[in-house]
């Protein structure tokens, strides 16, 4: 491919050339780095978002944003943390490194890969379209309920660009999971059996099937809505035998295994992390393999806690109230897993290890929390409160979030050659653990006493001013880590220590190769006997292959 | 492409992506070739997409029953019995294409091929038959009714599946009249059977739920 575009790419200015090259490569790397790169400048405009939702709620009837951009900020930012941040850097980072570690030269569609990133930018760029026309972005939530969607309730485009922005990122989104699923089958090196695949690489396997089991559903819902809009279909209008609550189904259908495609990818990062900075195998290999399968399959049978106070009928309520507590099972194995890959072992607490750490014990809580919420009578007291709020942002900062940074920390020698500074990330860990503690503890507090989401003001005598005066500061706190990251990454571009091939004495095959690695990744294709080739590699008298 | 169509063996699936012939395997064992097995993760997505709109059909059937007009006063089974067999025996027609094509009968191959598009066809031209009087004489449209709703987005995205299946036939068609049907190629006729049968699935289990069911 290179060889075929530079003789015109040389005859352009140093910079077009450059933009050239990004914009047609097939290269799983650079696809995974714009992934990423996209991301980041997401997670800013959504960050701001959060930042002026938090200004607005500091004191009580603040004029700050005043209710419609108040809704619209926290429908954006939530439609963008989730579609437009949270998938594309997981998807960005798993496309960056699995073919790596399954010693592939590229994924197994190059030309689909390159689609899928441009369709999912696209929709990203489509979504925020709607902040530029009459009427401004949609103020639906997230979860978009109907009739709120109906053209009667809602007559400006922004929902339009909203449905067809996720309707086309979704697109992208399975043909990632398509070519995932396609290269990890297929591509692995001569003697990677399955049982012998990197971690990550098995989470992100059981990502794909659950994608190409979730995102479809949200498709088809979405042409639903926009057939109601756009064609006068009935579907989801009450008034002509259309059912608002089978909207509910079908997005929750997606809507909660989605948190699991989310989490999935960032226990594969943490499981790679651990063992290295532990000097230990992962523990229980076998059992997590399974326990990621189980948590698919388990999560795809129990949307509708997120609807128990629609007001089913007791039956459904303790069938999605037990399957959803089953899912704390495979999630505790792993857990206690990752704690006896640790137990015994020489940790380092470089950055990487550093934010597992924050990972596990951030996680455990929102998991715990994810308990209660999972008992129906409970979340009749709690639903639509704060205290659901801080939930799903506990996993999800604390889960997916850490997660992803440890494993970009643990990776940015890999893509980059250099070194991240130590000092700066070590700043970054605790102004992030401290903000994001300060953030979204008092969110629990706040939701308990009945302070409901999605309100843009309140009355100053409900004591609900101090918690959330105390979340505000926390969201300050945060976004100095979020500068430092930024700046972290930029400073150790140009400034980082070489990093060399192997900077963490590490063991699967993205270490193998050179950092940044070579288009073509392995100058020949690895053969390997165990999961940890590289350790065999570096002590031929104790391989690991004698033992597995 | 094209010139990748000169090269022989099972070589030639990893060189169209720039991937070594060691890294891709004979495409007889479909585990291992990387266009079936993203095939068959795309016919999964497939599933979960169809079932969805399924699944809302069956949800919707009391007030489809019920609708003005109603399934019951507007469909006439003849036509739509037509369309169906013309699909289902396509899948027939493609299986025997296909075994023309591994023993290498060109003839046999163009003629199953070729016949197979023939009824695709005139099961999309029973479909479009069927519409315009839908629509025409009983003014069912999608924004008539909850029925008019459920049936159309069902019937035509299959349809639109069908439509796509049509293009990809036909282009295979060409290539293979042409004589420029590579090694690649023939993997590639063979996902798109298997996308053409799954269409057909679909349609047996949307036919069922659609005229027999939901009458």
């Amino acid at each position: 491919m290179a060889t075929v575009t530079q003789p015109a790419a040389l005859e352009r200015p140093f910079w077009t050339a450059r933009l050239h090259e990004w914009a047609v490569t097939v290269d799983h790397k650079r696809i995974g780095i714009m992934y990423v790169v996209m991301a980041v400048v997401f997670l800013v405009i959504a960050g701001l978002e959060a930042e002026a939702i938090r200004w607005q709620l500091f004191v009580p009837e603040n004029t700050f944003l005043g209710p419609d951009r108040f809704n619209q900020f926290f429908t954006m930012h939530g439609t963008t943390m989730v579609f437009f941040v949270g998938m594309p850097i997981l998807i960005g980072i798993a496309n960056y490194i699995v073919p790596l570690q399954i010693g592939a030269r590229d994924m197994a569609f190059p030309r689909l890969n390159a689609f899928g990133f441009w369709v999912t930018l696209f929709g990203g760029l489509l979504a925020y379209f709607s902040f530029f026309i009459p009427g401004g972005p949609p103020a639906i939530g997230w979860f978009a309920y109907a009739p709120l969607t109906e053209r009667a309730f809602n007559r400006g485009a922004g929902v339009d660009f909203w449905t067809l922005g996720l309707l086309v990122s979704g697109i992208g989104t399975i043909a990632a999971g398509v070519n995932f699923v396609a290269t990890i089958l297929t591509l692995r090196c001569p003697g990677m059996t399955l049982t012998k695949m990197p971690f990550f690489t098995w989470t992100m396997l059981w990502t794909s099937v659950q994608i190409l089991l979730a995102i479809p559903p949200l498709t088809a819902a979405l042409v639903m809505v926009e057939f109601d809009r756009a064609l006068g279909a009935k579907f989801f209008n009450p008034q002509n035998d259309g059912s608002a609550y089978m909207w509910q189904h079908l997005f929750w259908f997606f809507g909660h295994p989605e948190v699991y495609i989310l989490i999935l990818p960032a226990f594969g990062m943490i499981s790679e992390v651990i063992p290295v900075f532990s000097r230990k195998v992962l523990f229980g290999y076998e059992f997590m393999a399974a326990a990621t399968m189980a948590i698919v399959f388990i999560s795809m049978g129990v949307w509708a806690h997120h609807m128990f106070c629609v007001g089913m009928n007791r039956t459904l309520d303790m069938y999605f109230a037990a399957a959803s507590l089953l899912v704390s099972i495979p999630t505790g194995i792993k857990f206690f897993n990752w704690l006896a890959t640790m137990y015994g072992g020489r940790i380092s607490l470089a950055s990487p290890m550093l934010f597992a750490c924050g990972f596990l014990s951030m996680f455990v809580l929102g998991g715990l929390t994810g308990i209660m919420l999972a008992c129906a009578p409970f979340d009749f007291q709690v639903s639509d409160t704060y205290f659901v709020v801080g939930h799903f942002h506990w996993v999800l900062i604390g889960g997916t979030l850490f997660g992803v940074f440890a494993g970009i920390h643990y990776w940015f020698p890999k893509v980059t050659g250099r070194m991240l500074s130590e000092r700066l990330a070590k700043w970054q860990f605790w102004l992030l653990l401290i903000g994001f503690i300060l953030t979204f503890g008092p969110m629990h507090i706040s939701g308990l006493l009945g302070m409901p989401r999605r309100i843009y003001t309140y009355l100053p005598d409900r004591r609900w001013q101090i918690w959330n005066q105390l979340s505000t500061i926390g969201a300050l706190v945060q976004v100095p880590s979020y500068l430092l990251f930024v700046i972290n990454i930029f400073w150790s571009l140009k400034y980082g220590q070489p990093a060399g091939d192997d900077p963490w004495d590490a063991w699967t095959l993205e270490w193998a190769t050179p950092s940044p690695p070579p288009t073509y990744n392995f100058e020949a294709v690895p053969t390997i006997r165990s999961r940890r080739p590289l350790w065999d590699a570096k002590h031929p008298d104790d391989p690991d292959w004698k033992y597995e | 492409m094209m010139s990748d169509s000169t090269m022989a063996g099972s070589t030639i699936i990893g060189a169209a992506n720039g991937l070594p012939a060691e890294l891709t395997s004979p495409a007889s064992d479909w585990w291992r070739s990387h266009a079936k097995v993203g095939m068959l993760a795309f016919l999964l997505s497939e599933v979960a997409f169809f079932s969805t709109l399924i699944t809302t059909y069956v949800v919707f059937l009391r007030q489809t029953k019920a609708g003005n007009p109603s399934p019951a006063e507007v469909f006439h089974l003849p036509l739509v019995l037509t369309g169906t067999a013309c699909l289902l025996s396509s899948s027939i027609t493609i299986h025997l294409a296909e075994k023309a094509m591994r023993t290498g009968k060109r003839a046999g191959f163009l003629g199953w091929w070729g016949l197979t598009i023939v009824l695709g066809a005139t099961f999309l031209a029973c479909t479009g038959k069927e519409w315009h009087e839908l629509i025409c004489t009983y003014g069912l449209t999608i924004s008539r009714n909850l029925f008019g709703s459920t049936y159309f987005t069902l019937v035509g995205f299959h349809a639109l599946h069908v439509t796509v299946g049509l293009v990809l036939l036909s282009t295979i068609f060409l290539l293979a009249w042409r004589r420029a049907l590579s090694e690649q190629d023939h993997t590639a006729a063979e996902v798109i059977s298997w996308y053409w049968h799954f269409v057909d699935g679909v349609w047996i289990v949307v036919f069922t739920l659609v005229y027999l069911i939901g009458r």
